[in-house]
């Protein structure tokens, strides 16, 4: 099967508008003949809802959580680019455009990036009309922040907590409609299996999570917006239950998964305390506006940070990119504390973190400034770590953050499977190899809003008129059996280990070989050592209780269950791409000063696999990627 | 420095259930981990000794998905203020402690299992009234409507709310005021809000009292409140129900466009 | 609304909408919250008043009963003798009939809502103990009224001195205080007093919609001012009597 991007003709300013023109509509008295099912209520899930709900169309939508409002979408804490130029300062959506193809290191495709660019302006005036409390100026106006990658100030933020208030409009949006009687929510269901008939999607098996109750649905469409499955590593920067457990099933019914090795690493989270950690916190990345980044320079230093005169201490961003010094990109962060604690400079009594400073700040700017700046965050620090930022540098280290792959999608953000529609972080589209600070909320909303309204419209109208698939077909019978029958097996396994104990090793594996630096002997063991893992968790985890009621240990086991094989795939993927780009360093593949170096000739493709069954390798299928309105350059922060 | 502990857990097998205390005695617990992160150690030992471990919510673990809560030596979230159970770190409690943790207690949020209660009732009263109708598309440029810097800064910390319930929870009458009033006062407070201020005063507080008790100025909520929200905002509600209810009758039944402000 | 296994159900069915707006209003608690700050002000203002007038037994006891006295003559000749005193004791009886039954209802519909308490025992973070026994103060001060009434305006035999004599309250309250008993149950019943209204004068603000940081301070001055002088006023009366002081 050959992949079609679907990218319309033409000039790439007018590709969207000509798209829009050229796609077949539903009139507004045939929408409530389709249904259409959303799994996940994010911020691409939940705006797509209730877009949808709102337009007319039979709207059921999923989620795992107790309420719609709980996605992890909520927890971002940055802000939401929009290229509305507000500032004066030479911003437009062509360089908006521009900035995420660069920062995302040329391995995403121009059309779908340049649409984001264009549709990142409408998103602004939706969410202040939904009443969404942006940060404003005294005069009244909205205010803007600048964030790494770019060089204008087009980020519009609510404090630190722009996902929450973002996400919580999508929410009141959504349930606007729910009382309204167009959506339908299932809160507290999991999506278990799609299902396809001849193929198509045609619906979707769930799982109450309350009653064990397994149930089939049917729609002309399934969407799905299920976040990232940055917990493969076991410790990130996610929520406990994101998992890829709605997109893995659709790829094992056929669905592609496009570039899952490429992961973003963020550089300043706080760092792992001890086995029992389950989650990593992020520190915002403006705390690198006034932190320096330093580590002893005697690897054996024992003293107390303050005790380290200057003469003893090791700037290395500093040193090393003179230029940028502590405000070098994600990725270059990220690898430089790497490479220092790897080596033995790490500080805490883990050794397994660097400094982040203020005392320089506090010295210059005070205290009080410094607190306004930051006040929340180094509370959050204290509170976390029981260390008072005031006085002792933050210990940080670089945590997993966001997965720039996901189930392939053409322009459309439709699927290889017909009828199979993919937003957001579950989809690969627009981050390339690496995501840009403050784009995720701008693609979960452009997907969710403006982007899928118009193209879900250009499929459904090939099935006017014909009802909903029959939930009584082979189809939903075989799936769920598929689904009633792993439910089986891990609570009748009744092996010797956890749930978590599994999850925790193949985080473990995950992190140390395809985790910040990848090469070929570390992922050729992964894979192996992943399948060994695999197959020991289908003889050994021990799930108790039972199937008839909440049971947090069986969702927990039908997750990891789909990581196991989610990592080989991982694995694979990062194998294969023998270059450097973005989130994804192959140690072999470096400049002389240990910078990523891409190989454009060999792989300017996005790579979209194809599932062969467990523990089989997967085909790899080739979508080339044009480039024709930027030119390919080698980064460099130095 | 780790602790030994004893730790008195409601569990409880279903809606129906009794439920009942089961005590436990977790040792050697790191004053750096978490509240859950303890809780995660205990079912790691229940598991082992083939027993069903503790059923909780719990999502995001910082503090901002508003999922997890219990009631911690009779405080929802526990003794710290201004802090979810996920952000509740072990150090705020010394070796030998007798911790008790229950479910959040309000008819209106039955027990599911064990520490996992059903919140849907806050669903239901954002669903009455709490959204600006704002089709997607129609909207105008962000700048054209001017808010007040204070106007907006207020109107955030309403909207900072979590919804994790843990106001009902602290309530003697087991009320849900300070979740409704901290989104009626986002609302309300903005322009955007205006055209529906008084059907959504009036729909979410009856709404409201179809599930929750009523408030007897007690002020527990805002102690509880992880976000701090402030009972201010109570306040803000009752004054934009009784003007709903005495300036312009009609309003609080059909659309009103008549007020700003 | 939401599907699936959703467990919590509405406590209450939906209001039906009188079509008074008034009884509609009521119907709700934000309104019988509404009602009982109203009403609340007009008790407060009725106390008040009641202690203030009183202080004339500092004068003598012919100012007292003249004092007495004037009070039946408000408003005459446009109304009868005692015309205008009915009309403010019904507008009492009313708000004391409102502020009890907005006040039992109320409780009812809060016990609905909290069926389970906490099994562990729970702690009080913010609410002071009077906020926690409203109910109670309320109770034993509206019980204590009846005696009060009993006692000092209908004379009531048993309840009263054998020496009471319709307007000569001077000389009532002086002969009732002497009885140390009575003086002792109405000391307390004020001190209860002055709880119910620490809570309740701070309360009505925030029922009404009364707050603004410009004066949100001043409120809990206002309530603790507000008992306090209503409490050193009518504790003074029976101190006064059984010191000596009035005779």
């Amino acid at each position: 099967m050959t992949l079609n991007s679907n990218i319309p003709e033409g000039p790439l300013e007018e590709k969207w508008t000509s798209h829009k023109f050229n796609t077949k509509l539903v009139a507004p008295q045939n929408r409530r003949k389709f249904e259409v099912i959303i799994v996940g209520t994010g911020l691409a899930g939940g705006s797509a809802a209730a877009t949808l709900g709102e337009m007319g169309y039979n709207v059921k939508v999923f989620c795992f959580q107790d309420s719609p409002r709980r996605a992890h979408s909520i927890a971002a804490q940055g802000g939401i680019n929009a290229a509305k130029n507000y500032k004066n300062d030479g911003d437009s959506v062509h360089r908006l455009f521009y900035d995420t193809i660069k920062g995302g290191d040329y391995r995403a495709r121009e059309a779908n990036v340049h649409r984001l660019a264009e549709i990142s302006v409408q998103i602004i005036d939706q969410c202040v009309s939904q009443g969404v409390p942006f940060a404003r100026e005294y005069g009244g106006l909205l205010d803007n922040r600048s964030f790494g990658g770019a060089q204008v100030s087009r980020t519009f933020y609510a404090r630190g907590q722009t996902g929450q208030q973002l996400l919580l409009g999508a929410y009141q949006a959504l349930e606007r409609q729910i009382d309204a009687g167009s959506v339908k929510m299932y809160a507290r269901h999991e999506m278990l299996d799609l299902v396809t008939e001849n193929g198509r999607a045609v619906g979707i098996i769930t799982q109450d999570l309350v009653s064990g109750q397994i149930e089939r649905h049917s729609a002309h469409a399934v969407v799905l917006a299920t976040g990232g499955y940055g917990n493969v590593f076991f410790l990130s920067t996610n929520a406990m239950g994101c998992n890829v457990t709605a997109t893995w099933r659709a790829y094992k019914k056929g669905a592609y998964f496009a570039n899952p090795c490429y992961t973003q690493i963020h550089p300043t989270c706080i760092p792992v305390s001890g086995d029992y950690q389950s989650k990593l916190t992020l520190m915002s990345e403006s705390l690198r506006n006034d932190g320096r980044i330093w580590v002893p320079k005697d690897k054996n230093d024992k003293r107390a940070p303050d005790q380290i005169p200057e003469a003893d201490r090791d700037y290395y961003l500093e040193r090393i990119y003179p230029s940028f010094a502590n405000l070098v990109p994600r990725d270059v962060a990220s690898r430089a504390a790497k490479r220092m604690v790897d080596d033995g400079y790490g500080v805490g009594s883990l050794k397994n973190g660097v400094y982040l400073d203020f005392k320089t700040a506090i010295d210059r700017l005070g205290r009080n400034v410094i607190e306004q700046r930051y006040g929340n965050l180094f509370d959050m620090y204290a509170n976390i770590a029981g260390e008072d930022p005031y006085t002792q540098p933050m210990r940080i280290y670089p945590a997993v953050h966001y997965t720039m792959g996901g189930l392939w999608v053409d322009y459309n953000l439709m699927s290889n499977l017909p009828g199979l529609f993919v937003l957001g972080e579950a989809n690969f589209s627009d981050h390339g190899a690496n995501r840009l600070g403050a784009s995720a909320l701008m693609q979960g909303l452009a997907d969710g809003y403006f982007v899928l309204p118009t193209t879900i419209a250009g499929e459904l109208a090939n099935h006017l008129n014909q009802p909903a698939p029959s939930t009584d077909s082979a189809a939903f019978v075989e799936a769920e059996a598929g689904v009633r029958e792993q439910i089986n097996r891990l609570l009748t396994t009744r092996g010797t280990r956890s749930v978590d104990s599994f999850h925790k090793e193949l985080g473990h594996l995950c992190w140390d070989y395809c985790g910040m630096a990848r090469n070929k002997a570390g992922l050729e063991t992964a894979i192996k050592e992943i399948d060994t893992l695999r197959q020991e968790f289908w003889s050994d985890v021990r799930v108790l209780g039972n199937g008839e009621s909440l049971n947090q240990s069986l969702e927990k086991a039908g997750r990891v269950a789909d990581f196991l094989e989610l990592g080989q795939l991982m694995c694979q993927d990062a194998l294969h791409r023998e270059e450097s780009c973005g989130g994804h360093f192959r140690e072999e593949h470096q400049t002389p000063d240990g910078e990523a170096q891409r190989d454009d000739e060999n792989f300017a493709y996005a790579a979209a696999w194809e599932y062969n069954g467990a523990g089989k390798a997967a085909t790899l299928h080739k979508e080339e990627l044009v480039f024709e309105n930027v030119h390919l350059a080698q980064r460099s922060y130095k | 420095m780790s602790l030994n502990l004893l730790l008195k857990v409601w569990r409880q097998n279903g809606p129906n259930d009794e439920g009942r205390f089961e005590t436990y005695s977790p040792n050697d617990i790191d004053e750096d981990m978490s509240f859950l992160e303890m809780l995660d150690v205990v079912n790691e030992d229940l598991i082992a000794q083939n027993k069903e471990p503790i059923a909780f919510d719990h999502d995001c673990r910082e503090g901002i998905c508003g999922s997890c809560g219990v009631v911690i030596n009779g405080v929802p979230h526990g003794p710290k203020k201004m802090t979810t159970t996920c952000q509740l770190h072990m150090r705020n409690f010394k070796s030998g402690d007798t911790i008790t943790v229950e479910p959040w207690r309000s008819t209106s949020f039955p027990v599911i299992k064990d520490l996992v209660v059903d919140r849907s009732a806050f669903d239901a009263i954002i669903q009455a009234g709490g959204h600006i109708a704002a089709p997607t598309g129609a909207a105008r440029d962000g700048n054209e409507i001017l808010i007040p810097k204070p106007v907006a800064d207020q109107a955030f910390e309403a909207a900072a709310c979590i919804g994790c319930g843990a106001c009902v929870a602290a309530c003697p009458n087991g009320a849900g005021q300070l979740f409704t009033a901290a989104k009626l006062a986002h609302l309300n407070l903005l322009p955007q809000g205006q055209p529906e201020r008084w059907s959504r005063t009036v729909a979410m507080v009856d709404t409201m009292e179809e599930y929750f008790g009523s408030c007897t100025n007690y002020a527990e909520c805002e102690a509880a409140c992880p976000k701090g929200i402030s009972i201010d905002f109570i306040a803000k509600m009752n004054r934009d129900y009784l003007k709903a209810k005495f300036r312009d009758r009609r309003s609080t039944t059909k659309i009103d466009t008549s007020e700003a402000g | 609304m939401l599907t699936g296994s959703r467990v919590a159900q509405p406590l209450r069915q939906r209001r039906i909408r009188p079509r008074f707006w008034l009884l509609d209003f009521y119907g709700s608690a934000i309104g019988k919250k509404a009602v009982m700050a109203v009403t609340g002000i007009m008790l407060l203002g009725f106390v008040l008043a009641h202690m203030l007038g009183n202080l004339h037994t500092y004068q003598d006891a012919e100012h007292m009963n003249h004092y007495g006295e004037y009070l039946r003559t408000i408003g005459e000749p446009i109304l009868p003798h005692t015309g205008a005193l009915w009309i403010l004791r019904a507008g009492l009886i009313l708000a004391f009939v409102l502020h009890i039954h907005s006040a039992a209802t109320l409780t009812l519909m809060n016990r609905q809502s909290r069926t389970v308490g906490y099994k562990g025992g729970r702690s009080y973070v913010a609410a002071n103990y009077a906020a926690r026994t409203m109910r109670w103060s309320g109770i034993i001060v509206g019980l204590y009224l009846v005696f009060h009434l009993m006692d000092l305006t209908w004379g009531t035999n048993g309840a009263a001195t054998d020496s009471f004599t319709r307007g000569q309250p001077y000389e009532n309250l002086v002969a009732s205080f002497q009885r140390e008993p009575v003086a002792v149950v109405y000391i307390i019943a004020n001190l209860l007093l002055g709880i119910h209204i620490y809570h309740g004068a701070w309360s009505l603000f925030q029922s009404l919609g009364w707050a603004n940081p410009r004066f949100n301070d001043w409120r809990r001055m206002f309530a603790i001012g507000f008992a306090a002088l209503i409490v050193i006023g009518n504790v003074s009366f029976p101190i006064a009597v059984m010191t000596g002081i009035v005779e």
